[in-house]
């Protein structure tokens, strides 16, 4: 499917982007998790957003995605895995990809550092869709890495298509199998030679084939790999441009303050400037 | 040659011929790997006369994803003389292919 503009995360900076795009009769996807599992939607009171003191940061964000749906803005959930090049952009969401003519990226900041090994042993034992590579492990021992909250879902399938799953997660998480091992662990290392061989979980090694690492969201650089970055944050020109043509960034991934006002008009800058881009395409 | 379809015997037979062969390992559930395959499609056009590009669905050959240790989807594996000599990982861009390839034609 075909969109003019691609949005990754569902914030306030990606439905700012979105519905400034909408706004200029633009195609537009969202892709993101659920609304109800963003970070801001877990703030209790948000004082500084302008004319709407003492909302909850629930509240807010479900006015915002009202908002979008209202104006045409559409919606896919689920954990943007790949992206590439291509014709625009190309980005797979489980078994299913998308393109665009321009992107935003607004994926809120990256929580997590990734776990010693993680980075040599993908592609050798380490991998981040469940859905493309469960069926290289059938018969074989998994560790599934659960950081994100569909992780218990996916440990589920890859026993159902005949892995061996183990799952490890700081707590027990709702939702997971009673009949998939479940080790209470936070810090993860991945070992092996050529291919991972074990998992090792707060300093216990647990011998496996692969581990599955399942974050809530890949990291902007993981994606697009030479996407610049100031100090950890996406390097953006005040156009909310990347140094990627075709690619502009919104929120708290471009840095601080990490406010909702800020966020809001980021994301607004960065949808027009998304829309232009693809105006100049045309021409 | 446009676009080859591998089995394992048209594998064999490929790769043992010698010259460059570039060969993608995909299956149709896996959605990096379809996106990949406009890519992988356009190699084959650019290179035609000089190297096989060819795809290996690890479905159908699982034999084959083992042999090679495939564990990870898509797996792009060059071969030259034969052997091995090459592999990308991954989702990447065109470019990333044509740079090994082109030091293999």
């Amino acid at each position: 499917m075909k969109y003019d503009v691609i949005v990754l995360g569902g914030g306030p900076a990606g439905l700012a982007a979105a519905i400034a795009a909408r706004g200029r009769n633009k195609t537009v996807l969202v892709i993101s998790n659920r609304w109800q599992d963003s970070p801001l939607a877990r703030a209790e009171r948000i004082d500084n957003y302008l004319g709407l003191p003492g909302s909850t940061g629930y509240a807010l964000l479900e006015q915002f995605q009202r908002h979008a749906v209202s104006v045409g803005v559409e919606f896919v959930v689920g954990r943007a895995i790949s992206l590439m090049q291509w014709e625009g952009f190309a980005l797979t969401v489980g078994s299913d990809f998308y393109q665009g003519g321009a992107l935003v990226m607004a994926p809120g900041v990256a929580r997590a550092a990734k776990f010693p090994g993680e980075q040599a042993f993908l592609g050798r034992g380490v991998s981040y869709c469940a859905t493309c590579d469960g069926m290289l492990y059938r018969g074989k021992r998994v560790v599934v890495v659960g950081r994100a909250n569909d992780a218990p879902e996916e440990a589920r399938y890859l026993k159902s298509i005949g892995c061996d799953v183990t799952y490890t997660a700081p707590s027990r998480p709702d939702g997971l199998d009673e009949d998939i091992p479940f080790i209470r662990a936070g810090r993860v290392e991945i070992r092996g030679e050529q291919t991972v061989s074990s998992v090792v979980l707060d300093g216990e090694a647990l011998a496996c084939d692969g581990a599955f690492i399942l974050r809530s969201s890949l990291a902007p650089t993981d994606l697009l790999p030479e996407l610049a970055l100031d100090d950890g944050y996406i390097r953006v020109d005040r156009a909310m441009a990347t140094s990627i043509p075709g690619v502009f960034a919104a929120g708290d991934c471009t840095g601080k303050p990490l406010q909702v006002a800020k966020a809001v008009g980021e994301g607004h800058v960065a949808g027009l400037s998304a829309c232009e881009y693809l105006d100049q395409q045309q021409k | 040659m446009a676009l080859m379809h591998f089995n394992t015997a048209s594998f064999d037979e490929a790769v043992s011929a010698g010259g460059a062969v570039v060969v993608d390992f995909w299956a149709s559930w896996c959605g990096p790997c379809r996106m990949l395959g406009p890519v992988i499609e356009q190699l084959a056009a650019d290179y035609e006369g000089k190297a096989l590009v060819g795809k290996v669905n690890v479905d159908d050959e699982q034999a084959l994803a083992m042999r090679f240790g495939v564990a990870s989807i898509p797996t792009v594996i060059f071969f030259k003389d034969g052997q091995e000599v090459a592999r990308k990982v991954g989702v990447m861009p065109m470019g990333e292919f044509t740079k090994v390839l082109d030091t293999l034609v």
